[in-house]
Order: C-alpha cells, then structure tokens, then sequence
C-alpha cells in the first residue's frame, strides 16, 4: 500500500523488541495496525475490508 | 554459516532472479545500546550473496541524524527500502526474524519490480488518498 501511493508510508514494527510502542498503541494482540494514531485494526483482515478500516477517516471527509 | 538452509537459499535466488530493478536496504544501527542491530545486520547479509540486486547501506543512527529523519526512522534497528525509483516508504522497525524475514523478502520483491499485488479497488482507494498516512503493523517473531 505504501508502493502504491506516494502519500502511505509503512512500518512493520516488531511488538516485543519496542515495548514502550506496544504500550502506547495497547497493542494486546497481533497483527494490529495503528493508521495515523488514530485508526486501530486488531487482526488480519482481507484487503478491501482493511483498506476501508485504514480510510475510514477519508472517507468521511470526503462524504 | 548462514541462517538460511542451501534449499531455502536456492529458491531465494529464484525468487530474486524475477527482479528487474536494484533495491537498497538501507539498515539503520548504532553500535552500543541496541540488543538486536547484530541479529538484524546477520538476517539483511544473507541477501546480497543471493541477489546482485540487492544491496545493504549501512547507516549510522547515532551520527546519521539527518538521514534517519529524512527516513522517518526514530529507533534501531531499522531497514527503509528504497529502489532506483526512489524510497519505497516500506519500513521494518526491529530484527526481521522469523515470519518477518517473509515479510522482508515479500516487501523486496515488491520494490524490486514485481509491483503491488492489490486489487483495482484498493488501488482507485489509495490513489484518492491525499494527505500522509503512516500505517504501522505489529507483529511478534514467531
């Protein structure tokens, strides 16, 4: 997604090495992905279903 | 001696031989203080021997202060991989063992030309995409 537009940038971050990052983002399981510190998705979840999670706050700015 | 066995390395090679651009791991480290910048640099020099397209740029967190900004990275070890093309945004924060280094040679493959493998909705959804977004994944070795 961060190849595919110049806007996204990518972290896969390793949860136990940085503990104070899985503590300020309450990382309780894994995968979970943080968009923006402000959207939180718990779990693997299919593409689109995901891409819709992680937009979620363009899409209502953009409605 | 390597951490990849000779069957794992030879369908490596394979799989890199499909590449048509070069890709630079750029590795972010720092000497004292950091537990797994060792572990990190031996998992990123099992690449290069398997790919004359891939290529490992040391860098220097404690005295490269400008480069790890200009990368977004606040904290080592860290990889940003960047092509011919310029930076990729695909970052690993921590050593990329285990499901990881999947994940790792996934992501080279993609910069190194394969390209992204979404689908046509999720790519008209990201050209929309206007403004930064920092999407960041944890995971734990497995």
């Amino acid at each position: 997604m961060a190849f595919a537009s110049p806007h996204v940038t990518a972290y896969a971050v390793e949860a136990t090495e940085f503990p104070d990052l899985a503590r300020k983002y309450r990382v309780t399981g894994v995968p979970k992905t943080v968009v923006n510190d402000e959207v939180e998705i718990l779990g693997a979840l299919p593409e689109d279903a995901f891409l819709a999670e992680a937009l979620r706050e363009f899409r209502i700015e953009n409605s | 001696m390597s951490l990849i066995s000779p069957a794992d390395q030879d369908k490596l090679r394979d799989a890199f031989a499909e590449m048509t651009r070069p890709v630079r791991i750029l590795f972010f480290t720092q000497t004292l203080d950091c537990e797994t910048c060792l572990t990190t640099r031996q998992i990123v020099d099992e690449l290069p021997p398997l790919s004359d397209k891939i290529t490992i740029e040391e860098v220097n967190f404690v005295l490269e202060q400008d480069k790890a900004k200009q990368y977004g990275i606040d904290r080592v070890p860290a990889l940003a991989l960047v092509s011919d093309e310029g930076d990729s945004r695909i970052r690993f924060l921590g050593a990329p063992g285990g499901y990881e280094f999947v994940a790792l040679v996934q992501a080279v493959l993609l910069v190194g030309g394969r390209g992204p493998a979404l689908s046509a909705g999720s790519l008209a959804l990201l050209a929309a995409v206007d403004r930064p977004v920092t999407m960041q994944v944890f995971t734990t070795p497995t």
